[in-house]
């Protein structure tokens, strides 16, 4: 008890700001793409894995939802028109989330997670929020280990055909109003492992989705700006 | 990989195991099927043994004419290892095995129309049809005697699962797990995609076990295309390899904490996980180490300044992770949830050819990184530690002792890193050549086998993780023990779903 106890005091604190670390020079994050520089080859089109580029005239789109941050588009580019940049706050809010939703949920939001086809990567990242490091509760967010008990659903993976039912029936089972968020390129994009038998296909195509988190996984900070987007707290938390 | 292949015709496939396993000397490794009847005019059944002794892999295939019934006989009258394997192909191929004594579906759930095999070529999705099924659980009856169904939405944040308990009180009679909800239909994905491509699949079979996964696959590829790969980027694979490892196991050290409610304990685990996580960022961009592998080497060198970062950090690792276990080791409250707990008996864990850590605890002295070296594993000394008890302590001390290895391998490595270019380019290859390539995952060992189809695309591919034959090993360990024992030896074992699902 007495070595629990001169451990945890020699540790002390360690929570930080989710915001508050500085991002890896090597750190993949939103593709950016110079207009001037680039040659329209295409070969970032041809290389992509996962469906994330396309083409709209001369112009070059990157879906982030979809994109799976493996850095191949950049490899191939050889005017080194796109790059990656550092910024890794990519959550998309959808706008039928009203106000007073967002208000109910601000102080206090209570999450179910649905692994609904994932390779676990994001499952890892989302337990990471517990970690002292993250410590989720600080902004008044905690995980509940029933949708009965939850406002808000993460789900994380591609929706298997042998998930479907159980995605279905956890939604259900949430009562409303809840929040459901995308937690992935699979649960945003639906197109990580291409078409499969055994596949349904993105979140919402089962379900409707609020908010959708890019990343291949997104990282906890990541997953962190999409909750407190999603609750309408940045500007609060940014004066 | 040099391995033996012996070919007959499926009927005599019980007669070759039998000769090949006699006095255990070769163990099944895995086993899978294949469509070959655009090449053959056959379906062939792959069974692939490894000795520990021998140092050696031999296969056999065996051939099933297209007009002849499809079955074969069953091997699991006689190695109960090649049950669920043999429900797999049963399942994707339609192939039958014959005598085989639980034929119940694995991989399709009952939502799966009967009659139709999405891994035979001429499959074709849109024109599906037949009935649905029902799962069946068998029962177990006796007075007092009830079942408690679990899952497969958890309550914590983990992967999904069905479990059935049959209980008498609190002690466990039987557990049935059915697992493969998470079955994405990766390997007939990837099917007439580029080598190149289908890396990027590969990688996301799993998130624990990234490396693994792309490091079988790349080195089954360059084996197909007889590629020698620069010292400094099989250094550097090791490199990732064993940061994999230590980030696995020492968040698995703290999570197992979470089995049995003890706070500290998670939080210490959980931070030193971070810490690692945090490094694989700053190394390659990713937390998971994603985009370092590639096929012919690595994609990204380390610096200097990386060097000098990887052994600070994991200086200050090693101080915490002592000081982790310390807690672990002196508290009697700890101690009596542990020792004891969910025994795997050695016998069981030989009977289903059970691998990595779950082997080693149950006194199976197997590590593929020392009985069949990969990568650069010849140039580094480490001891593989092996314990007897079988129990969750077991599993415990030996990731703590393994992590403690890796570090040793970490240390070396970086003290003697070779020069060298990061990437071989690889000549194409030649379409029907089959290869595969086994790796020691932090789980176990990890096996990729792949056939080429035209134009260097793939023809089949075939994955079988450390969590395939450990999941039924769970199903051995915990019956007698109480239920909210449960979650403490599931979190011993650590499976992958994920790996296991494809």
């Amino acid at each position: 008890m007495l070595n629990l106890l001169r451990k945890m005091i020699k540790t002390g604190c360690v929570t930080e700001a989710y915001d508050g670390g500085s991002v890896p020079p090597r750190f993949r994050g939103e593709l950016a793409w110079q207009e001037t520089t680039c040659q329209h080859c295409r070969q970032c089109l041809a290389a992509c894995p996962a469906g994330a580029i396309a083409f709209s005239g001369e112009r070059l789109i990157v879906d982030h939802s979809a994109c799976i941050f493996c850095g191949r588009c950049v490899a191939v580019c050889e005017q080194q028109a796109l790059t990656h940049t550092g910024e890794y706050r990519l959550s998309e809010l959808q706008n039928q989330l009203s106000g007073k939703i967002r208000s109910m949920f601000k102080r206090s939001l209570h999450i179910r997670h649905v692994d609904a086809g994932s390779c676990n990567a994001c499952d890892w990242e989302m337990t990471a929020l517990n970690n002292p490091i993250y410590d989720l509760q600080q902004y008044g967010i905690d995980f509940v280990a029933s949708p009965r008990h939850a406002d808000m659903l993460m789900i994380t993976g591609v929706v298997t055909r042998n998930l479907t039912q159980a995605l279905a029936m956890t939604y259900e089972a949430t009562p409303s109003p809840k929040i459901v968020m995308a937690v992935g390129a699979c649960a945003a994009s639906g197109k990580v492992y291409g078409n499969s038998y055994a596949i349904c296909g993105a979140a919402d195509t089962v379900v409707p989705v609020d908010i959708y988190v890019p990343g291949c996984p997104p990282r906890p900070a990541a997953l962190i700006y999409g909750l407190l987007l999603a609750l309408d707290r940045l500007e609060e938390r940014r004066n | 990989m040099i391995s033996a292949v012996q070919v007959i015709p499926a009927s005599t496939l019980r007669a070759a195991v039998t000769a090949l396993s006699h006095g255990g000397r070769y163990r099944l490794t895995a086993m899978f099927a294949n469509d070959e009847r655009s090449i053959n005019a056959s379906f062939a059944v792959y069974a692939i043994f490894f000795s520990k002794e021998e140092a050696e892999f031999k296969t056999i295939k065996a051939l099933i004419k297209q007009d002849e019934p499809l079955e074969f006989p069953s091997i699991t009258p006689i190695m109960a290892a090649a049950a669920w394997y043999e429900r797999e192909i049963n399942d994707l191929f339609g192939l039958t095995p014959l005598g085989h004594p639980d034929l119940r579906p694995l991989v399709l759930h009952e939502n799966w129309p009967q009659g139709n095999y999405p891994f035979r070529k001429d499959f074709d999705l849109g024109s599906m049809a037949g009935a649905s099924t029902e799962y069946l659980v068998p029962p177990v009856q006796g007075e007092g005697v009830f079942e408690v169904p679990v899952g497969p939405i958890h309550a914590g944040i983990i992967e999904p699962g069905h479990f059935r308990f049959s209980q008498a009180g609190e002690n466990i009679i039987n557990i049935e797990a059915k697992l493969f909800f998470t079955h994405r239909g990766i390997e007939k994905a990837v099917e007439a995609l580029s080598l190149d491509e289908a890396l990027f699949q590969a990688e996301r079979i799993c998130g624990a076990c990234s490396i693994a996964n792309t490091l079988s696959y790349v080195q089954a590829v360059e084996n197909l295309a007889a590629a020698e790969i620069s010292p400094r980027a099989k250094y550097l694979r090791v490199l990732a390899a064993e940061l994999e490892r230590l980030y696995n196991h020492v968040g698995d050290i703290g999570n197992l904490c979470a089995g049995l409610g003890f706070a500290p304990g998670i939080s210490h685990g959980a931070r030193l996980k971070e810490q690692l996580m945090r490094l694989n960022e700053r190394l390659t961009g990713n937390r998971f180490l994603r985009g370092w592998i590639t096929l012919g080497g690595v994609t990204m060198d380390i610096t200097r300044e990386l060097t000098g970062d990887i052994s600070q950090t994991l200086t200050c690792l090693r101080k915490e992770l002592d000081g982790l276990l310390s807690l672990l080791r002196d508290n009697d409250a700890f101690l009596d949830r542990v020792n004891n707990t969910g025994i795997l008996p050695q016998q069981a864990a030989l009977d289903l050819g059970v691998v990595g850590v779950a082997a080693r605890a149950s006194g199976v002295d197997t590590d593929i990184r020392r009985d069949f070296p990969y990568a650069a594993y010849r140039s580094f000394s480490f001891q593989v530690p092996v314990y007897t008890e079988g129990d969750v302590a077991a599993r415990l001390w030996m990731r703590a002792d393994e992590a403690i290895q890796s570090l040793g391998i970490i240390s070396q490595l970086l003290r003697g890193l070779p020069s060298g270019k990061l990437i071989t380019q690889l000549r194409p290859v030649e379409p029907y050549k089959s290869d595969f390539s086994v790796t020691e995952s932090p789980r176990g060992s990890n096996l990729h086998w792949i056939m080429t189809g035209e134009n260097n695309t793939i023809y089949r591919y075939f994955v079988r993780s450390a969590s395939y034959p450990n999941w039924p090993a769970l199903t051995v360990a915990v019956p007698g023990n109480i239920i909210p024992d449960f979650p403490l030896i599931n979190k011993s074992f650590e499976l992958c779903y994920a790996c296991l699902d494809r």
